[in-house]
């Protein structure tokens, strides 16, 4: 809730104070800033390279943020280090009271520390001491060094001062105590806001990660083998795919046979989410890569069908009509008119299909594989190595990201016509 | 002589709702080669299903399309189409637009290449040969639409409103194209148009159609085509019979159109 409030925080201060410095800029004076009327409009609404940038910076000062990160300039407050001491109130059974100090070192995580030295001190209650790692809490036996203890029937009634009962708890410097059942005090330390490394480790733990793998790897593989298995794999599944999937759709475009014999099959396989055909494929071909190439063959190629078969329905008859009175055979129609004219739709399936791969891919080797980014993730989760799982997701995500650019430009470049019949 | 004969045409359209629609019905043309005609007719007289028949695309239920004494069974390039818009492959540039035709039948580049460039000379784009479809302007793309056509030497041009998505200056300007090249390459051309003006500007012949059932209506034979080729259109225009001509057809049209209303208040009554 107060990571989405900072959120939105961000959000409108940083529109503000672009706009406020854009304002004070030169204007631009392009045709979209003339226009009067951009609400509404979609072809005035560009993408703001400044909130874009923004944005990244923030989502990782906000990681950083709550992680204690070295490479954020400001922490929300972390989780209470040092010592910190309570005194708490024994009573023995015929009602003599003693006061002593408990004092508990509380350290970070992974470092090591020694017990702080205290006095045992004046009475029966002696002094204690203890150290504690952030974010943990821990049972203090008090009166295992008291003159009168548990045994001998003495109870902890106070801490600080502040009356206590089995159950309850109290409020100290730095944290809280609750008295157990049976009476002895435990002890928190303040948690802060920040997250505990293994919840959500700082962004620095993630990026020494990549470079840790990148050169030593993960599980037999090198991190660069485990990313390219899973591209290799979405390649040849997608390969196949469309080398199916085209050639069907456009026969499924030009025959009514063809139409009504697939439209059945592809209208049926169509909803189904490839992930729900893992368990099929892995008892048909197992978990190896045969299972996984045909499970991805199989989530584009009914992607590729449907686009292939839109694109060719997709021509303006018009067009056929002029190939035809040009002197065009029907094999010439179909490379120079129906081809070309499907290649847009076309592209879009495979754009969608690639997307749809590589998320398919991820999951399939979450379920079962020996290698792959999907695997990597799924083994360090097992051994709660959240930095390599936040690394595999990053990693994922900007694979995907990238595969979605390079289609753009390949797009751009072998289709300049799209959208401009 | 391969002059192109419609020996009583009749289409009707079977809807799938059990009705038909009677878009023509037993017409007979003679167009000898070399002629121009043009033809005028309410909305959906038939003007554009008759011109799909004599390209190929449509079949008469009856009737026979024939051509210098074959007869028509399917499209070829021996009739050519211009379409309104659209019809050009926006995946080739100007010059391989142009270059369709002749690279269907596997013309040698060579050979080919004189053809476009000549072509691409006389409708104005020389300049353009390289430029992608979608960077022309509507007028230039129907000159592109002209040259892809002529450059498959059809015996035949078959043109459906070919002027109808211009501007009145470029349209004019088009029209003067159209005159030109018909007088000099001498082809037989079809010419669809929704305007009067137009009509009487390049059609050496003049048909006039009438709705339900789509017929021929009425037929003049008119002296402004041959007077226009390399001439001011509004020259033309003032001719003295050029107005009163205007006016005739202009009001045959608007009585066919007013029957058509008639008609249809009756059926809602
Ligand atoms: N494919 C079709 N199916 C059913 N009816 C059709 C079809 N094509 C044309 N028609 C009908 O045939 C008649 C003639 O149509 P056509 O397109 O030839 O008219 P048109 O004279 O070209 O009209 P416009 O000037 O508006 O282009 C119309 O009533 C139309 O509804
Ligand atoms: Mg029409």
């Amino acid at each position: 809730m107060i990571i989405l409030a900072i959120y939105i925080a961000i959000f409108v201060g940083a529109y503000l104070v672009v706009r406020l410095v854009m304002s004070g800029l030169a204007k631009a004076h392009d045709f979209t800033s003339l226009k009067t009327v951009t609400f509404g409009d979609e072809s005035a609404v560009k993408a703001n390279t400044a909130a874009s940038i923004i944005s990244v910076v923030a989502v990782f000062l906000i990681w950083g943020a709550f992680t204690g990160s070295s490479l954020s300039p400001v922490h929300v407050p972390g989780p209470f280090v040092g010592d910190a001491s309570f005194t708490y109130t024994a009573e023995a059974e015929d009602g003599s009271r003693d006061d002593a100090t408990v004092t508990v070192r509380v350290f970070p995580v992974g470092e090591d520390v020694e017990e702080p030295e205290v006095e045992p001190g004046e009475g029966f209650a002696k002094n204690d001491a203890a150290t504690l790692g952030a974010w943990r809490s821990t049972l203090i036996r008090v009166d295992r060094n008291d003159e009168i203890g548990k045994r001998e029937g003495a109870r902890v009634v106070a801490i600080d001062g502040k009356p206590i009962a089995p159950g309850e708890t109290v409020e100290v410097a730095s944290g809280v105590v609750t008295l157990t059942p049976k009476g002895t005090p435990n002890y928190k330390p303040a948690q802060g806001w920040q997250m505990e490394p293994i919840w959500l480790p700082p962004p620095e733990d993630v990026i020494r990660r990549i470079g840790e793998i990148a050169q030593e790897g993960y599980q037999n593989y090198t991190l660069l083998e485990h990313l390219g298995w899973s591209l290799f794999r979405v390649l040849l599944g997608f390969f196949f795919g469309a080398l199916v999937g085209i050639p069907l759709g456009y026969a499924m475009g030009l025959s009514g046979w063809f139409r009504g014999w697939f439209e059945p099959i592809v209208e049926f396989m169509r909803p189904v989410p490839p992930l729900a055909l893992i368990p099929l494929v892995i008892i048909w071909a197992g978990i190896g890569e045969v299972g996984k190439i045909i499970l991805l063959f199989l989530a584009a190629l009914w992607i590729m069908t449907i686009a292939a078969r839109s694109g060719v329905s997709g021509v303006k008859i018009s067009k056929v009509h002029a190939a035809y009175s040009l002197g065009a055979s029907k094999w010439q129609i179909l490379r120079h008119v129906i081809v070309p004219n499907s290649l847009p739709e076309i592209f879009t399936g495979a754009r969608v299909a690639m997307g749809v791969c590589w998320g398919t891919v991820v999951a399939a080797e979450l379920v079962a594989a020996e290698k792959g980014a999907g695997m990597m993730i799924m083994v360090a989760s097992r051994f709660q190595l959240t930095d390599i799982v936040i690394m595999g997701i990053i990693l994922i995500g900007v694979i995907g990201y990238g595969i979605d650019i390079l289609m753009r430009m390949a797009e751009r470049w072998l289709i300049p016509w799209k959208g401009r019949g | 002589m391969s002059s192109l004969l419609i020996d009583d045409v009749s289409m009707r359209f079977d809807l799938p709702d059990g009705e038909a629609v009677q878009a023509l019905k037993n017409v007979t043309l003679n167009i000898k080669e070399g002629e121009l005609m043009a033809v005028l007719g309410p909305s959906g007289c038939g003007k554009t299903t008759l011109l799909n028949i004599v390209a190929g695309f449509l079949a008469p239920t009856s009737g026979t399309i024939s051509l210098g004494g074959k007869t028509v069974s399917g499209p070829g390039p021996e009739r050519g189409m211009v379409f309104q818009q659209g019809a050009l492959f926006e995946w080739m540039n100007v010059r391989e637009n142009v270059a369709f035709g002749p690279n269907m039948k596997h013309m040698p580049r060579s050979e080919s290449d004189g053809i476009v460039d000549h072509l691409l000379e006389v409708v104005g784009l020389r300049d353009f040969k390289q430029k992608a479809i979608y960077e022309l302007s509507g007028g230039m793309q129907q000159r592109v639409a002209l040259a892809r056509c002529l450059a498959n030497d059809p015996d035949v041009i078959l043109m459906d409103e070919p002027l109808g998505a211009l501007d009145a200056l470029t349209r004019e300007k088009m029209q003067g194209l159209v005159l030109k090249l018909w007088k000099e390459t001498g082809k037989t051309i079809i010419l669809i148009t929704h305007s009067v003006e137009e009509a009487l500007l390049l059609g050496e012949r003049l048909l006039v159609m009438a709705p339900r059932p789509g017929r021929i209506h009425k037929e003049y034979r008119l002296p402004f085509a041959e007077l226009g080729v390399g001439a001011d259109l509004r020259e033309v225009k003032k001719h003295p019979e050029f107005g009163p001509k205007r006016e005739e057809i202009l009001s045959m049209i608007w009585d066919m159109e007013e029957e058509i209303m008639g008609r249809a208040e009756e059926a809602d009554a």
